[in-house]
C-alpha cells in the first residue's frame, strides 16, 4: 500500500486547486508567463561560490535595471548548497526560484523527485535566445525524460596545468603521455625534494571526477547499464597510476580529504609541478593575488594514456527554475538574461567559459584567455567524454563507492582488494538505483 | 451567619461571562501558564521525533515527498547488523565521548581546585581559562585542522623545535580521533570546570577542617571527603558534557569532512546519520538509525541516574 502516494494525491488535488483558482490569468501550464511584467518582483538566486557567480554579480544589476526586477542572491560553498537543496526543496519551500545545481551530480535525482520546473516550451520557443546554440553534450545533461529542466552555464573539461619554470630548469618538455607526465613528475621531485612531482584531489568523493580521465584514457569506465566496470585491467591500472602519481613523488604527508581547493592551494604555494584539473578553474592558478606562481603556470591538454587523451568534457553547473517557485515567469526572464547570447559573450571575455558554441566561435570572446590554454580546451574538446562521474541517480553515493580504492591506492594499501570490494558494492548499489 | 452565606460562591451558571471565566482561569492556572511551553515541547520536540519513527519504518529515500512504503523494523535490522559503518560509528561514538569525558572531569577538577581558594589576579586566569568555551566549535575546528596540518601546520613546526618529528595528526586515520578528542578537551574543560568550581564554592568547609585535625593530608581530605561531598555535582557534570559529547557533530565536520574522513576514522552516529540523510537521501535508514542513537543515550542516562541513586 502506498501511503505516501495517496497523500500526495490528496495534497496534490488540494494544492491544484488552490493554485487553479488563483493563477486563472495565468496562460503557461509551466507556471511561466513571458508576457507578465516582472518589475517590482524580487527574484531569489541560490548560487555556488564559482567564478561564474563572481562574474555574474558585477553584470545582475544591469539586469535589475533593464527588468524593474530586485536580485537576491544566496551564496554558498558546494557542500552547503547541497544541504541547502537537500533540505528546502525536500520541504517543498517557494524561497528559491533560481537555482545553481550540478547537472551531472543532481540533474537526474532533482528531476526525478519532481523539484525542477519544466522549460521546454520556453527553450525551445524563444528562437532569439536560441537554444540550438547551446552545445549538445551539456544540454543532455540538463535534460531529463525528454524534458529540459536546466540551462548550462558553465562548461569544464580536464587540462593539464604545470609549472613552466621547473620543466625548463629540469630540461623537460610537457608531457604528452601519462607514462611521460610520470617521468617528469618524478625527475622533478628528485631535483626539488619539497617539491610534489604532482599534487590532485584525494578526497574519497572529491577525487572521482579528476580520476575519470586517467580512467578512460587507460581505456575503463564506470559502468555498462547495471553492471560495474570498476573491476576491470584498464580500470585497476587508473586507480594504481592515479594513486602512486599523487604519493609516489613527494616528501610531504598526503592529506587524504583534499578537494580542489586545497590541491590547488599546494600548486599556488610552488609545492608542486603538476595538476590536472578542470580549466574553468584556471583564473585560481593565473591571478597573482592567489598564486604564487602565477606568472609560471602553463596548460597542456590532457596526456594520452593506452586508450588516447580522454579527458572529460561536461557541463558543470547549470541554472533551473525550483518548481514550487511563486515567481518563475521572473527566474526564467532572469535565466534568460543570464545565458543569452550577450551574457555568455560578456562573461566568456571576462574569463568564464559557457555552453554556447557561438561564444565559443567568437574569436573575441576568448582575447583574454592565455592562448596555451585556448589549444588545450580545443583538443579536449574534441577528445572529451561527456561524463566525469558515474551517470547514476544516487550520485554523492555511487561517488563514495568508487571512490575507495583511490584513497586506498592513496595510503599506498591493497588496492586489488580495494577495487574487489568497490566494484562489487557498486554492481549491488546499480541494480538498487536502476529500481 | 449570613456573613458565611455571603461568601458561599456562587454556581458558575449565575456568575457574569466574565467572571466566570476568570474563575475558570483561576481554577486551571497550571494549564494556562504551562500551556505554551507545552505546546512549543511538542511542536519542536515530539512532532519531529514522532515523525522521525514514522519515516524509520518506511522506505522512504531521495526525497521525503515521493511515496514510500512502511517496512516494518527493515531498517533497524540493517543498521544493527551493519558491521561496516554502523557499529564502528557507535564503538567511536563511545570511545570520543568515554575518552573526552574522563580527561574533561580529571582536568575540570585540577581546575577548579586550582581556582578554588582565592589569589591574586584570579579573574584573569578564570578568563583565560573560559576562553574556549565561548568560541563557535566550528570555528574551533578550523583552527586546529590548520594548526594540525601535517605540512605547514605549527603543531608539527613546534615539536621540530624539541627534534621530534612531524607526525601526521588528522591525516592518519589511527591518529585522527584521537586527535579530534585532544580538540574537544581543549574546548570542553572549561565547562566541566566552571561546574565543579560552583560544587565546590557550596561545599562547607567543616568536613575539610575536621579531616585536617584528624591528621589527614591533602589527597586524603580531597579523596575521602571532598569527592563523596562532590558526588552529586559530578554526576550533573557527566550528564551534561556527556550527552553533549555523544551529540558532537560540528568540530568532526568541520575537520574531517563527508562521512567522517576518507577511512570513515572519525564517523560517530551522528556524523553517519547525516551522511545518511544529506548524502545519500536514505531518510528510513537514517531515521532508523537516529532513534537507535536515542535510545542509546536515554539508556546511558539511565544507567547514570541508576548509579546516582544506588550512591545516594
Amino acid at each position: 500500500m502506498k501511503y505516501g502516494s495517496s497523500a500526495a494525491r490528496v495534497f496534490a488535488v488540494a494544492t491544484t486547486a488552490v493554485v487553479a483558482a488563483s493563477l486563472v490569468a495565468c496562460s503557461s501550464d509551466s507556471g511561466i508567463d513571458e508576457g507578465d511584467s516582472i518589475e517590482g518582483t524580487t527574484i531569489r538566486v541560490t548560487l555556488a561560490n564559482h567564478v561564474w557567480t563572481e562574474t555574474i554579480k558585477d553584470l545582475i544589476p544591469e539586469f535589475e535595471k533593464e527588468s524593474g526586477a530586485k536580485v537576491e542572491i544566496t551564496q554558498l560553498a558546494e557542500d552547503q548548497l547541497s544541504d541547502q537543496y537537500n533540505v528546502k526543496l525536500n520541504a517543498g519551500t517557494d524561497e528559491i526560484d533560481v537555482l545553481m545545481y550540478r547537472p551531472l551530480q543532481e540533474n537526474k535525482l532533482f528531476a526525478d523527485n519532481g523539484y525542477l520546473a519544466n522549460l521546454t516550451d520556453q527553450v525551445e520557443g524563444d528562437k532569439e535566445w536560441d537554444w540550438s546554440d547551446f552545445q549538445e553534450g551539456p544540454a543532455s545533461l540538463t535534460t531529463y525524460d525528454g524534458e529540459v529542466v536546466g540551462v548550462p552555464i558553465i562548461t569544464e573539461r580536464t587540462v593539464l596545468y604545470y609549472r613552466k619554470d621547473l620543466l625548463q630548469a629540469a630540461g623537460l618538455e610537457v608531457p604528452t603521455t601519462l607514462e611521460e607526465l610520470e617521468a617528469a613528475a618524478k625527475a622533478i621531485h628528485e631535483a626539488n625534494p619539497d617539491v610534489a612531482g604532482y599534487v590532485g584531489r584525494t578526497g574519497k568523493s572529491a577525487a572521482v571526477t579528476q580520476l575519470s580521465a586517467f580512467l578512460y584514457s587507460f581505456g575503463g569506465d564506470w559502468l555498462d547499464g547495471t553492471d560495474s566496470l570498476i573491476g576491470s585491467d584498464e580500470a585497476r591500472e587508473a586507480y594504481k597510476y592515479y594513486g602512486n602519481l599523487i604519493s609516489g613523488y613527494t616528501n610531504a604527508t598526503v592529506n587524504p580529504e583534499m578537494s580542489w581547493p586545497e590541491a590547488f592551494a599546494v600548486f599556488q604555494q610552488g609545492q608542486a609541478a603538476f595538476i590536472a584539473d578542470a580549466d574553468s578553474l584556471y583564473k585560481n592558478m593565473t591571478d597573482p593575488s592567489q598564486s604564487t606562481v602565477a606568472d609560471n603556470v602553463g596548460f597542456a591538454a590532457f596526456p594520452e594514456g593506452p586508450a588516447g587523451s580522454k579527458p572529460y568534457n561536461v557541463a558543470a553547473w547549470a541554472l533551473a527554475i525550483n518548481e514550487q517557485s511563486a515567481n518563475k515567469s521572473g527566474a526564467w526572464e532572469f535565466i534568460k538574461w543570464a545565458t543569452s547570447k550577450a551574457t555568455s559573450l560578456e562573461m566568456a571575455k571576462l574569463g568564464v567559459s559557457g555552453a554556447r558554441a557561438s561564444v565559443w566561435e567568437d574569436p573575441t570572446a576568448n582575447a583574454d584567455y592565455p592562448a596555451e590554454l585556448l589549444e588545450a580546451i580545443k583538443v579536449n574538446g574534441q577528445n572529451g567524454v561527456g561524463y566525469d562521474r558515474p551517470l547514476v541517480i544516487e550520485v554523492a553515493k555511487a561517488r563514495e563507492i568508487v571512490g575507495e580504492p583511490i584513497v586506498v591506492a592513496i595510503a599506498g594499501g591493497d588496492v586489488d582488494a580495494a577495487i574487489d570490494a568497490a566494484d562489487k558494492a557498486f554492481g549491488e548499489f546499480l541494480l538498487e538505483d536502476a529500481e | 451567619m449570613t456573613a458565611v452565606q455571603n461568601r458561599t460562591p456562587r454556581p458558575a451558571a449565575q456568575l457574569p461571562p466574565r467572571e466566570r471565566l476568570s474563575r475558570w482561569a483561576n481554577k486551571n492556572r497550571k494549564w494556562l501558564f504551562a500551556g505554551p511551553s507545552m505546546a512549543f515541547v511538542a511542536l519542536l520536540l515530539v512532532i519531529p521525533l514522532a515523525w522521525t519513527l514514522v519515516l524509520s519504518l518506511t522506505d522512504s529515500k531521495r526525497s521525503v515527498r515521493r511515496p514510500f512504503d512502511f517496512i516494518g523494523l527493515e531498517n533497524y535490522v540493517e543498521a544493527l547488523t551493519d558491521t561496516e559503518r554502523f557499529w564502528p560509528s557507535v564503538g567511536r561514538t563511545l570511545a570520543f565521548t568515554g575518552g573526552a569525558l574522563f580527561f574533561e572531569l580529571i582536568l575540570g577538577m585540577i581546575i577548579a581546585l586550582l581556582l578554588w581558594k582565592p589569589f591574586r589576579g584570579q579573574g584573569l586566569v578564570r578568563t583565560i581559562v573560559l576562553l574556549p568555551l565561548v568560541a563557535t566549535p566550528v570555528a574551533v575546528g578550523m583552527m586546529w585542522r590548520l594548526l594540525f596540518e601535517p605540512n605547514i601546520g605549527f603543531v608539527n613546526e613546534f615539536l621540530s623545535w624539541f627534534g621530534i618529528p612531524a607526525q601526521p595528526w588528522l591525516a592518519d586515520p589511527n591518529t585522527s580521533l584521537a586527535t579530534l578528542t585532544f580538540v574537544d578537551i581543549w574546548q570542553w574543560t572549561p565547562m566541566v570546570a566552571l561546574i565543579l568550581l560552583a560544587g565546590l564554592t557550596g561545599l562547607s568547609e567543616e568536613p575539610q577542617e575536621a579531616a585536617r585535625m584528624d591528621g589527614a593530608n591533602a589527597w586524603q581530605r580531597f579523596w575521602y571527603v571532598t569527592v563523596p561531598l562532590m558526588r552529586p555535582v559530578i554526576i550533573a557534570a557527566v550528564l551534561l558534557r556527556g550527552i553533549d559529547a555523544l551529540k558532537t557533530f560540528d568540530i568532526l565536520y568541520a575537520t574531517k569532512g563527508k562521512g567522517g574522513g576518507a577511512f570513515h576514522d572519525v564517523e560517530t552516529l551522528n556524523v553517519y546519520a547525516y551522511g545518511l540523510s544529506f548524502d545519500y537521501n536514505e531518510y528510513g535508514l537514517a531515521s532508523a538509525v537516529l532513534i537507535l542513537f536515542f535510545l542509546m543515550i536515554l539508556a546511558i542516562i539511565w544507567v547514570i541516574q541508576m548509579q546516582r541513586k544506588a550512591t545516594s
